[in-house]
């Protein structure tokens, strides 16, 4: 059956959820296997359009809940197909069990997360919750900040897990609503040469090969399963980085756009530095450009690469750094944040230590206000001066009541 | 399975039923004849548990087939539609063979695991008169 192909303008006017829609249409994708929830919803919807309106050839199947959606995509992708699906906060909590199958079975599968916060209470808003879930699960993770991000990262997401000395599942997370419906100009581009970046898809040990049967989701017990975990590990450790690098060069050649396992920006001769995923990253540029006016020298680092974490790369980004905020939004319930426990085991070794404070923002989708980045900068300067954390470790941005800070 | 070290595996939970190309040999050929892998099951014992066998006793069997056909884990071998004896790696001892075989006495019987077969053999119940 043939299909066609789409006529696309050189910018599109697309929100998150139709940049990573249609980044799936064009890698042309065998089987989605989806059940919807907001703000991730319109992704595969869109998508399914694109099936319905012979923009595809594949399969969408409809499923009973994300538990069921996982497992049909790692069927499909067990059997040789390429696998691609669509899912948020309290779908992706009920995908947990099925996304260590995927990553320990070693199928390469993208996993579009639209981040949203994870009820009690319940809230369709975007916060890092869901994101944070997944980053024991064996996947990659990747962060895109903007529609833009979101549709080359998908492409991108698919040449890295579908490489055969990789073949571990992809994450390619946005903020819910706050990128994923907001539109913006998307550089486009064409089918082919989209496709031809992504590559044919290159079945290995795939249950459709009947020449060669094998059985997939196989038990071990003590004597196997430490070996197939700390393999797992390795290839994550050591495979994965150069393969998104080859990835993220071919993608620059290709488009002239550049990423990075950790994007800095102004980060050359900072004295103060925050840290953060997400649309955040944005924001704090923005800020970051104004403080530099009123002659802070700041700096923004974004996480790209959230699995495997860039230990390496963020040391080397953050070495020269007197004082460094991690903005986590997340809530860690109990403990520092992720990022910042994160940063702090990442810069322990090094000669010159940053000062390191955290922060806890955005729960539930409250806004992260220019403002709210104007006085975290001054305290990061207070920091740099007297070369200690003048404030508690762990604060919280934006929160109502008294101020709320710990340790 | 040798005890491979974390490096010297093939990626992800699989495992092959085939060393090589299994094509065009399954209709063809014999179990024993297959060129199975050493994680298939096949290959390996998976009765070690059991604790009731079933003894063949060829001297009553009519080879029926019934036990062939009944037996949950292909442990009957059978050639040429007549009965050769119990894979004794394979069966777990439920005891379906017995309970289907129709001859008087059975061919087939339950003993213990540690049980001698020619003993068990030698003293085979004889025929039951009551039974019609």
């Amino acid at each position: 059956m043939a299909f066609d192909k789409m006529e696309l303008r050189d910018v599109e006017v697309w929100d998150g959820n139709m940049a990573a829609s249609q980044a799936m249409r064009q890698a042309q994708i065998d089987v989605v296997a989806a059940y919807p929830i907001t703000p991730s919803t319109p992704v595969v919807e869109n998508y399914a359009g694109f099936l319905a309106n012979n923009f595809i050839e594949g399969e969408f199947v409809m499923v009973e809940s994300e538990h069921a959606a996982m497992s049909g995509c790692i069927g499909a992708a067990a059997a040789g197909g390429r696998v691609a699906t669509a899912t948020s906060s309290q779908g992706f909590a009920l995908m947990v069990e099925t996304l260590y199958q995927a990553s320990g079975m070693r199928l390469p599968i993208v996993l579009n997360v639209i981040n949203r916060a994870l009820a009690a209470p319940l809230n369709v808003n975007g916060d890092h919750s869901d994101m944070y879930l997944g980053r024991d699960s064996g996947w990659i993770q990747f962060d895109a900040y903007c529609p833009q991000d979101a549709y080359d990262l998908n492409l991108i997401a698919f040449k890295v897990c579908e490489d055969h000395g990789v073949r571990l599942p992809a994450m390619v997370h946005q903020d819910g609503f706050m990128t994923s419906h907001t539109a913006q100009g998307v550089k486009t581009l064409t089918d082919d040469v989209a496709y031809n970046f992504v590559g044919d898809y290159q079945p290995m040990n795939d249950m459709l090969d009947f020449d060669h049967p094998v059985t997939h989701g196989v038990q071990t017990e003590e004597d196997w399963h430490f070996e197939h975990k700390a393999r797992q590990h390795n290839d994550l450790m050591t495979k994965v980085f150069p393969k998104i690098q080859a990835a993220f060069d071919d993608f620059e050649e290709l488009t002239g756009r550049k990423y990075n396992m950790v994007e800095s920006y102004d980060m050359d001769d900072a004295d103060v530095a925050v840290v953060c995923m997400g649309t955040s990253v944005e924001t704090a540029r923005e800020v970051a450009t104004e403080m530099r006016t009123k002659g802070i020298k700041a700096g923004v680092v974004g996480i790209r690469v959230i699995r495997p974490f860039p230990f390496e790369q963020i040391a080397d980004a953050l070495k020269g750094v007197k004082a460094i905020a991690a903005l986590d939004r997340s809530n860690p319930n109990g403990a520092p944040g992720m990022l910042f426990n994160e940063l702090a085991g990442a810069m322990y070794h090094l000669d010159t230590r940053p000062v390191i404070s955290g922060y806890v923002y955005g729960l539930g989708g409250r806004d992260l206000t220019k403002v709210h980045l104007t006085d975290l900068y001054n305290e990061l300067q207070a920091n740099a001066d007297a070369g200690k954390v003048l404030t508690p470790l762990q604060q919280f941005i934006g929160v109502r009541g008294p101020k709320l800070s710990f340790l | 399975m040798a005890n491979k070290g974390w490096d010297e595996f093939e990626i992800g939970a699989m495992l092959r039923s085939f060393d090589g190309k299994a094509a065009d040999v399954i209709a063809t050929t014999h179990q024993e004849d297959r060129n199975y892998s050493p994680s298939n099951s096949f290959t390996a014992s998976v009765a070690d548990w059991r604790i009731e066998k079933p003894v063949f006793n060829k001297d009553f069997c009519i080879d029926c087939q019934f036990c062939w056909v009944y037996c949950p884990d292909m442990s009957i071998i059978s050639r040429d539609k007549k009965m050769v004896g119990v894979d004794m790696d394979h069966c777990k001892g439920c005891g379906i063979c017995v309970e289907v075989c129709p001859t008087n006495p059975k061919s087939l019987l339950m003993f213990a695991e540690h049980a001698d077969e020619e003993t068990e053999i030698a003293q085979w119940p004889a025929k039951d008169e009551e039974k019609k």
